[in-house]
């Protein structure tokens, strides 16, 4: 079966290491579900192990390769994961990269794309994208002084003792946006985020996540 | 769904020379939808993000007259303007329509209109200009939907063809669900069949060529060193701790391939000869002109050797050591006759450790030029500092909940002393000029109190290299042990407890100069730095002087002092070799009986007040990144003298590393103090790069000025070290010998360094224009918001 490899595909290789029946194989090929990805995650590997984890968060009835490719998994359960369980903004993460209609459920391809954003290949553009929508609490398409309070509170921890008073929060706020505020409106849209993104040394850094 | 309302036409072959784009918004053309062509599971209906909401502001957005604005900038082209009036047409169609399931990849266009527009300021039209590959123009752009803004921008500038564009794109790129990507891809294939088939061929080879490199890359990273180590420490201490381990992992294979170097071009050919491996004969030339006092280099006898001789020789390289290849004295030869040339020994011996050190060099400004760039850049813009610790301030790989909790506590300290800070400036802005006196004299007070703490410590250490010098030549069975290995170690310990005082000292006096936290830090921290490196020099320069001082006649005959220093190369390497080994030892030391003690009393004693006031230990970055420095400039300092120490100082290197990953595992807590990433990389290697130019005084003080000693060592024929390049060059062929003669000379040195000033000034010039028209350029935007034309 080596000469249906090819470098984009979920390989039968992969496939066997994540112990699949051998039937389930014609099944994969004969459904539409077979095609290349295109993902960051270049490593087969990375994308191997991601399949194991993934089917480890569902119940045991539908453990299987055929299933867990089109089974959704609720929010919950993907927050149980070590990777995202310390994670302040771990709830956004789901709701962003969920593709269901209430955006509570995460499917495996919402699974592999979560975490080739978050990988060392994907680009910062691709990267500073989908932390604007993370971070973008009310999900209006701009940063208002409210995103920025939620998010400023993220970082600093939930409780009322590591939370900043409230001038100094005005402070810290007014000082982002005028950073960040290009056209003086009062909030951060994409393209001024991606601006303040791109002069930003630590951010490739910081926003990744290893399986 | 997301994709239906981007008409996809397939451009016929008659028109393919002429620009068309191919995601066209306009509302008429015939083509086939390509999403019905799916089966409806694989349709997600979730692809907008931006909802009702944001679809209101677009009438009247602000990148919606930004949009206008920018078609009025640029130059007018047919296509740019058909492309404006159908977007904004899309925009007009996209305000009339109350649909929420509105395509975010037409709001995109806009915004990604909006960052052409900020990619028309000057420094990244240079930018841009300069660079000519298609995926670098992918790269820089913020923008999502790759085909549409890349295209306009090339119509604009370089006016090269799409197909190119289409045919290289990679969907990785976009921002888009796997869904839509393939959507994406199915179409980028239809599109295929309409290319010729040179396109399709070079299609495919790039295509294949990504591969192979990705292959190449993921092969690589598997040979990478310790990775899952420092995977691991990033994980649990985060990215701060991770880059010093990162540096300490270069330094190894820094100095592993010096040594390499070194193997192959001294080692190798001694090694050949003296076993008798390859047919040649060392080559001693007998020298007329030097005195034969000089020569003279009495060998301790061999006889019976007691046991402790035998570890007072391993600790301080005498003895036994004094004459294996470890050291310069070894490699007495003038040349290697091979069966069809001669190897010239010395001529190697010296290019190699100039080769070393110029590698040395080049390799760190190799890699410190990322950071430079990334640390002019904040540097410059102060007020960028707030985005930065808020957008990239959590760090994602934390998986640890007492991890995340210091993380939080000290994102929350960070923000707080910065916000302090700012008030703190806002006060010194408003210092009276009597405040302003004081301070100033108080600074220059305390600043003198530093360096007179300085000139102690360097006249200390001379003191102790003296004494230490002295008295190494006495009689070994006349010593006591300890007493002899004392002597022979006075100048490391001195060096060492004044490495370990300075910092307390300088940390207490720099609260009374009223300077700002940050610049506190930084402060302290140059200052340690230039009292480390610099005892290194003060060590070797009084060697030098000692070597060199004569007060009879003695120096006269060979230039230095032959009675007590025969084979001064010797010396300092041996010197250097002793220092290395202390280092060594008291890591070990400190690890083992300061660290672990302290880690065991904390955990089991920890009812008592003091012990709980001390704390764990935290792994101090500074002090750490100076102590590898500290040795690894004892490494290029001592090379030329002993030219196995790289090779000791990548064993070294290596046990450190393990010995710090145990401590750090074992005894530490991370620190709550944080120390950013990017900025410690461009400060680690920016005191290497101190380290390295304060090595190359010593080297080359000794190459050029003290002559060679001629009882032992490659120079012996050689009035210094150096002089044998000249010779080496007066054997070549005239014209040669004259070009060189010229390069060097100051006829050609004086204009060439008159030429760069002039080149760093253009530059100094372009970057204050630049920063002026960035000014204005915000200006005109502030002004384009509020007073809509």
């Amino acid at each position: 079966a080596e000469e249906d490899f090819s470098w984009f595909d979920l390989t039968e290789i992969e496939l066997l290491r994540v112990k699949c029946l051998p039937h389930t194989l014609d099944v994969l090929r004969a459904s539409s579900l077979y095609t290349p990805f295109h993902i960051q995650l270049s490593h087969k590997t990375q994308r191997a192990r991601a399949h194991r984890r993934f089917i480890e968060l569902l119940p045991p009835e539908s453990r299987n390769v055929e299933d867990s490719l089109r089974v959704r998994v609720s929010t919950e359960q993907i927050l149980t994961l070590p990777e995202l369980k310390a994670n302040p903004f771990r709830e956004r993460i789901c709701r962003v990269f969920s593709t269901a209609p209430e955006r509570d459920s995460l499917s495996f391809e919402d699974f592999l794309d979560l975490f080739s954003v978050f990988s060392d290949a994907a680009t910062p553009e691709i990267k500073s994208h989908y932390a604007f929508r993370i971070f973008d609490f009310d999900d209006d398409g701009t940063l208002n002084k409210e995103d920025l309070k939620c998010l400023v509170n993220c970082l600093t921890g939930d409780g009322q003792d590591t939370q900043l008073t409230s001038s100094e929060m005005k402070q810290l706020i007014e000082n982002i946006l005028e950073e960040s505020d290009i056209d003086r409106d009062g909030t951060i849209n994409l393209s001024e985020f991606q601006h303040v993104i791109s002069r930003s040394p630590d951010f490739t850094s910081s926003f990744k996540i290893v399986l | 769904m997301a994709l239906a309302r981007c008409r996809y036409t397939p451009p016929s072959p008659k028109i393919r020379g002429s620009r068309k784009s191919i995601l066209e918004y306009s509302p008429s053309s015939e083509c086939p939808d390509p999403a019905s062509a799916l089966p409806p599971t694989m349709t997600s209906t979730a692809g907008t993000w931006n909802s009702g909401g944001g679809e209101a502001r677009l009438g009247r957005s602000p990148s919606c007259l930004l949009l206008r604005l920018f078609f009025f900038f640029s130059p007018p082209s047919p296509l740019s303007r058909r492309a404006a009036m159908s977007d904004t047409s899309s925009v007009s169609r996209l305000s009339w329509n109350g649909n929420r399931d509105d395509s975010f990849l037409d709001y995109n266009l806009l915004t990604s209109m909006t960052v052409s527009f900020l990619q028309e300021l000057p420094s990244y039209r240079s930018i841009v200009r300069r660079r000519t590959s298609i995926l670098s123009r992918d790269k820089s752009g913020g923008t999502l939907l790759k085909p549409a803004s890349s295209e306009i921008r090339s119509y604009l500038e370089t006016g090269k063809s799409e197909r190119e564009h289409l045919g290289s794109q990679s969907i990785r790129k976009y921002a888009l669900n796997i869904s839509e990507k393939r959507r994406l891809r199915e179409i980028q294939e239809a599109q295929v069949k309409y290319l010729s088939d040179w396109d399709q061929w070079k299609q495919y080879s790039t295509k294949s060529w990504k591969r192979f490199i990705e292959e190449a890359k993921e092969l690589a990273s598997h040979l990478e060193l310790w990775k899952n180590d420092i995977r691991s420490i990033e994980a649990k201490f985060g990215t701060g701790i991770q880059s010093y381990f990162s540096f300490l992992r270069f330094l190894v294979i820094l100095n592993s391939v010096i040594f390499t170097i070194i193997f192959l071009f001294i080692l190798l050919p001694i090694i050949l000869t003296k076993y008798k491996i390859t047919e040649s004969t060392f080559l001693i030339l007998p020298s007329n002109e030097v005195d034969m006092r000089c020569k003279v280099y009495p060998v301790n006898s061999t006889g019976l050797i007691y046991f402790y001789t035998y570890m007072i020789d391993l600790l301080s390289g005498t003895g036994f050591l004094e004459w294996t290849s470890l050291f310069y004295g070894h490699y007495t030869v003038d040349g290697i006759k091979f069966k069809n040339f001669t190897y010239d020994l010395p001529l190697a011996y010296l290019l190699t450790t100039v080769v070393c050190l110029a590698l040395s060099l080049l390799w760190i400004v190799k890699r410190s030029v990322e950071g430079f760039k990334q640390n002019l850049v904040r540097s410059e813009e102060q007020f960028q500092s707030y985005c930065n610790k808020i957008f990239a301030g959590w760090d994602f790989c934390i998986t640890d909940q007492s991890t995340a909790k210091l993380k939080h506590s000290s994102i929350q300290y960070e923000l707080k002393t910065d916000l302090e800070e700012e008030r703190i400036r806002k006060k010194i802005a408003e210092r009276t000029p009597e405040e302003t006196l004081r301070i100033y004299s108080l600074r220059m007070l305390l600043n003198a109190i530093v360096i007179t703490v300085l000139a102690a410590c360097f006249y200390a250490i001379y003191v102790a290299t003296v004494f230490s010098q002295e008295h190494m030549k006495k009689e070994i069975d006349k010593m006591v042990f300890g007493e002899n290995l004392l002597i022979l170690y006075l100048p490391s310990i001195v060096i060492t407890l004044a490495n370990f005082i300075t910092p307390l000292i300088f940390s207490k006096i720099i609260h009374y100069e009223d300077y700002s936290p940050a610049f506190e830090i930084r402060l302290t921290l140059l200052r340690c730095v230039f009292m480390r490196l610099s005892t290194i020099c003060v060590l070797v320069l009084t060697l030098g002087s000692k070597i060199t001082f004569c007060d009879n006649e003695e120096c006269r005959v060979c230039g230095y002092n032959h009675k007590i220093y025969p084979c001064w190369e010797n010396q300092f390497g041996q010197e250097m070799y002793k220092l290395t080994i202390f280092d060594l030892i008291i890591n070990l030391a400190m690890t083992v009986f300061v660290e672990f003690p302290r880690k065991l009393l904390v955990t089991h004693c920890s009812s008592w007040k003091v012990i709980r006031y001390w704390g764990q230990q935290e792994f101090a970055i500074p002090d750490n990144v100076l102590g590898i420095v500290y040795a690894q400039t004892i490494c290029w300092i001592g090379s030329f003298f002993s030219p196995l120490l790289p090779a000791i100082a990548t064993v070294k290197f290596i046990i450190i590393f393990y010995v710090k990953e145990i401590s750090l595992m074992h005894t530490c807590r991370p620190s709550t103090r944080p120390f950013r990433a990017s900025n410690s990389n461009f400060f680690f290697l920016l005191v290497l790069l101190i380290g390295l130019t304060l090595a190359f005084i010593p080297l080359g003080i000794s190459m050029t000025h003290i002559p060679s000693s001629k009882a032992c060592g490659p120079f012996t024929n050689y009035n210094t070290s150096w002089e044998v390049v000249p010779k080496t060059i007066s054997t070549f062929p005239s014209a040669l010998q004259t070009f060189i003669n010229s390069i060097t000379s100051e006829a050609f040195a004086v204009p060439f360094f008159i030429v760069i000033c002039l080149i760093m000034f253009y530059f100094i010039a372009l970057a204050g224009a630049h920063k002026r028209v960035v000014v204005q350029l915000r200006q005109q935007l502030a002004m384009v918001r509020w007073h809509p034309k």
